[in-house]
């Protein structure tokens, strides 16, 4: 077994015994990131340099003995939309595509304390707008499970990288699923903690009170140590809030008696039925081991999409302003004046989607269309969040499909953004409501495309939801079936 | 003109912009400091990089709260930031934060003594809080504009009043009042020349006696007190002259060229910016609690409208006197020491601090607090004089080497030989020879011309080089005069 197929926890348990370096680590990713990179594109950026020179740091330190941070030596890979000082931070944008922030974003600096080395700047969709990772201005990411399809977005890269063994785990970012969906349709485990409990200082805002950072990884642990190392409050992040979250499990966990609730309004149209078998297979599987099932009903969830997508877009209009051309970032040439350095700095340097949700928002915070639009969608957050309460008087967590289908086609719905917004009609409930979610797999489609399985919990639940999904990956069997490596340019055989 | 402006009111609100001197800026860390070489007081915050976010400097919320309660407002216990949208490129944000329908201080008023003598309140619909935006900079490269991000995120609170002031000289006192309640309060240093203190002002006219609001013009970033006035009188000259001949004012924001003395349209309501406020959603709700609140209640100091009643009511001292003192923030202090120091002297010391050392300050651009002179030395002089050691006209040549040397008044008596001749014998053979010299003026006070006492008296004081005591030589030459 090659060093990249690992997960965190086995490569750390290796480091300790000194079975290997994290300079060995770091080149085997690198060796299989030359080796997949041209046909998969998960990454916008690679800075094999300086990850080499952490590791090899973290290796110095570890033969002289110096303590080190838990997850030291492990490389990681980050989206592109965290800001890395030093290191170029495109959003996937033309607008950014040279932009190299003078800053770390927060969480970039426990990565850089606890001293992983980090890879390189994953592909998405253009400032994380989008469900493919189809509107990156760089390279189209494919699904390492059939190139032919999308990695989901709009963490593709990030999804595809660590289901293809060219990251071990990575940073992405979720403002309606971006973290889930990607890790539903390539086979890995996303986590979209409690809004506030990752700082948000440094992630390039799409829209403030969605976005958040988490962590994206093969295996539920993985993820749950990543966690551990970002989280916490942040004085630099006004909305950050404290959390106190310890991953050390002393065995397995149980499920007796946990009281799940299965909410009918995400297993109906436009659901596709394998994946809604898969699901519930899941649900059964939970019931099986002693855990209670009931039915809840979230009947708020059927407007949330709309409501998603006016708050989002309007908060999304305002934090691209700043792109103006004037600063950083592309500037038009020769201008005529002001006016015209800002129109075509902004129509040349964003693209289609990230223009038509500038416009949408634009007009959802117009005065006279404030009311209909803006106002109507905070109420409805409102009630859905109301109604995720009174669902968790009755039940410990939820149990839903993370996307209502399996990874789609390339160019499918490229040019049909309704369909591709309706695709986030299982994630965006929790985004609304700022509750932790997390995606793990639960099956496969006849094709072989993996199916993700979403648990949602109250604030601050992370826990239960990483205990509850490990107790799944470390018993349901299903793990010894995870295709990971699978038809990658038809060059790699099945592990 | 007169005449037909007789027959109009002016209406005018105003929208003073007040930069708060907190040690840092409103949202970052970074230095709130005038004058620093460009783009050096800025980071990644104040400029906007992708990715940056804002945390409000609770400084700010204090000082704004205080500002509410210095001026009887209602400070809300939770209140919001908004975005303002708008591109231009001295906002790297492309929006300013700031309040909008949430704002911090609600429902005030400001007392200002009206053109008829009276008292009057001006109504304060809100104060709120926001950052300042960076300045541009056109003269520094031959053809491009530069930006200066260093005033971006400077705090500032926006005072916006009720359309009830009816003149320009209204509107200044108004400004003036809240210009002394700032100082007062110790949250801004209010100076105009460098921007710290600037309005937005409001005006509309109408027929006297109609209660209903004529169309309204708006003139912004106006930065002195004089521009203000000039503005507003401009401008309701401006309308007047439309209504007469028939014309319609038509809503709109206007820039005044304080130099040509005139304005002219920056944009009409048709173009009106829709700034698309919303909720910051990057900050909380501002809370403050009872206890806060009870806390900046407290510290607040005695604020100029209770300084003025004050000096009035209990140390009798005239209001025009009263208003100049309380119109300089180191003057005041400095006469306050004064009356504490010594309350039975404060008509004494509030003359000499309208009179000598305000035109000793006036000549050499001094602020009292950069003389030698202290409130001890002063109350020091005025006992010494009022003890008849010395007169007051050698008082004054005291005062103006304590001012320059900050000798003691008492070393500066024996340095100069200034003691007063209080000798019986000595200034009665003065005095005597006095008028002995002036034959016809005695004749003058025979004829009952009681004046011409004073005239003795000077001359006198004349011969003994001011050293005289006026009071007892005025009963020495009422005496020989009497008796001749």
């Amino acid at each position: 077994m090659e060093l990249f197929e690992h997960s965190a926890s086995e490569l750390l348990e290796m480091l300790r015994a000194g079975t290997c370096s994290s300079e060995e680590i770091t080149r085997s990713i690198f060796r299989r990131i030359s080796e997949l990179e041209p046909s998969l594109n998960a990454y916008i950026s690679l800075s094999e340099e300086s990850a080499l020179e952490t590791a090899r740091q973290v290796d110095r330190n570890r033969a002289i003995q110096i303590d080190e941070s838990p997850l030291a030596g492990i490389p990681i890979a980050i989206k592109d939309n965290i800001c890395t000082k030093g290191i170029k931070t495109t959003c996937a944008s033309r607008m950014l595509q040279n932009f190299i922030p003078p800053y770390h974003a927060t969480v970039m600096e426990r990565i850089t304390n606890a001293e992983l080395p980090v890879i390189g700047k994953l592909n998405m969709d253009e400032f994380a707008m989008g469900s493919s990772t189809e509107t990156s201005f760089f390279a189209q990411t494919r699904n390492p499970h059939d190139l032919n399809r999308v990695p989901g977005g709009s963490s593709g890269g990030a999804a595809a990288a660590i289901a293809s063994g060219e990251a071990i785990f990575a940073l992405g970012s979720d403002t309606g699923g971006s973290i889930r969906q990607p890790a539903a349709y390539c086979g890995i485990v996303g986590l979209k903690p409690t809004y506030g409990t990752v700082s948000r200082y440094g992630l390039i805002a799409f829209a403030s009170s969605l976005d958040q950072i988490g962590p994206m990884a093969r295996t539920v642990s993985d993820c749950a140590l990543l966690y551990q190392l970002i989280c916490g409050k942040d004085p630099r992040d006004a909305t950050s809030l404290s959390s106190n979250f310890h991953w050390n499990l002393p065995s397995l966990p149980s499920v007796k008696n946990l009281r799940i609730g299965i909410p009918s309004q995400f297993f109906g149209d436009g659901v596709e039925k394998e994946v809604c078998a898969a699901v519930l297979r899941g649900a059964e599987y939970y019931q099986s081991q002693g855990a209670e099932l009931t039915e809840v009903s979230l009947p708020s969830v059927h407007h949330a999409l709309s409501a998603y997508y006016i708050i989002s877009s309007a908060e999304a209009s305002s934090n691209l302003s700043r792109y103006d051309g004037v600063k950083y970032g592309y500037r038009a040439d020769n201008p005529a004046d002001l006016q015209d350095l800002y129109c075509r700095s902004r129509s040349e340097g964003f693209g289609q989607e990230v223009q038509r949700r500038i416009i949408l928002g634009t007009f959802a915070l117009s005065s006279g269309y404030y009311e209909a639009y803006y106002r109507r969608a905070q109420a409805l957050r409102r009630k859905l969040r109301q109604e995720f309460d009174e669902a968790f008087q009755r039940c410990d967590m939820l149990l839903t499909p993370t996307a209502p289908d399996v990874a789609f086609p390339l160019g499918e719905r490229r040019n049909d953004p309704l369909k591709m917004y309706a695709g986030d009609i299982c994630t965006i409930p929790a985004s609304m409501a700022g509750l932790p979610a997390l995606s793990i797999p639960c099956g496969y489609s006849t094709e072989g495309l993996p199916i993700g399985m979403q648990l949602i919990g109250p604030t601050f639940s992370e826990r239960l939801l990483l205990e509850t999904a490990y107790f799944y990956e470390q018993t349901s069997g299903l793990k010894e079936i995870r295709p990971v490596f699978r038809s990658c340019g038809g060059k790699e055989g099945t592990k | 003109m007169s005449i037909l402006s007789s027959q109009y009111e002016t209406v005018i609100g105003l929208e003073v912009h007040a930069e708060l001197s907190t040690k840092t800026k409103i949202f970052c860390g970074c230095k709130n400091e005038f004058g620093l070489p460009q783009n050096t007081a800025c980071c990644p915050v104040c400029t906007g990089m992708p990715g940056a976010l804002p945390v409000l400097n609770r400084s700010v919320v204090e000082y704004a709260a205080k500002m509410g309660l210095a001026t009887h407002c209602s400070v809300a216990s939770a209140s919001q930031m908004a975005r303002k949208n708008y591109f231009y490129p001295d906002l790297p944000k492309a929006y300013q934060i700031s309040q909008f329908d949430h704002p911090i201080c609600r429902d005030g008023y400001v007392e200002i003594l009206g053109e008829d003598g009276e008292k009057k309140k001006i109504r304060l619909r809100q104060i709120h809080i926001e950052e300042d935006a960076g300045k541009l900079v056109h003269d520094a490269h031959p053809t491009d504009t530069l930006a200066d991000y260093n005033r971006c995120g400077v705090p500032l609170i926006e005072i916006v009043s009720q359309p009830d002031l009816r003149s320009s000289e209204e509107a200044r006192r108004f400004l003036e009042q809240i210009r002394l309640t700032l100082l007062y309060l110790g949250i801004s240093d209010c100076k105009m020349q460098e921007g710290s203190l600037r309005c937005d002002v409001n005006v509309s006219v109408r027929k006297k006696g109609s209660d209903r609001l004529g169309t309204r013009c708006e003139m912004k970033n106006i930065n002195s007190f004089s521009a203000a006035v000039h503005a507003i009188d401009y401008e309701a000259n401006r309308q007047i002259e439309l209504i007469e001949a028939g014309e319609e004012i038509h809503q709109e924001t206007r820039r005044f060229d304080d130099q040509k003395g005139i304005s002219t349209v920056l944009r009409t309501k048709e173009e009106a910016e829709d700034y698309r406020y919303f909720p910051e959603p990057d900050l909380l709700t501002i809370a403050i609690s009872a206890d806060d609140l009870a806390q900046w209640q407290a510290s607040l100091p005695e604020l100029p409208g209770e300084k003025f009643d004050r000096y009035i009511h209990q140390l009798g001292i005239s209001s025009a006197d009263a208003r100049q003192i309380t119109e300089s923030l180191s003057r005041v202090e400095f006469f306050d020491r004064c009356v504490m120091l010594s309350p039975e002297n404060a008509k004494q010391a509030a003359n000499w601090i309208l009179g000598d050392i305000a035109k000793y300050l006036n000549e050499t651009h001094q602020e009292i607090t950069q003389t030698k002179l202290t409130p001890e030395s002063l109350i020091e002089l005025i006992e010494i004089i009022r003890s008849g050691k010395i007169s007051g006209t050698s008082g004054k040549t005291v005062l103006s080497e304590i001012l320059t040397s900050g000798k003691s008044p008492e070393r500066i008596i024996q340095e100069k030989g200034l003691s007063q001749i209080s000798d019986t014998a000595l200034l009665q053979s003065i005095a005597q020879k006095v008028v002995e010299a002036n034959p016809s003026s005695v004749e003058d006070y025979r004829k009952g011309k009681g004046s011409v006492l004073g005239f003795f008296v000077g001359q006198c004081m004349k011969e003994t080089k001011g050293q005289g005591n006026p009071a007892l030589l005025k009963e020495i030459l009422s005496e020989i005069l009497s008796g001749m």
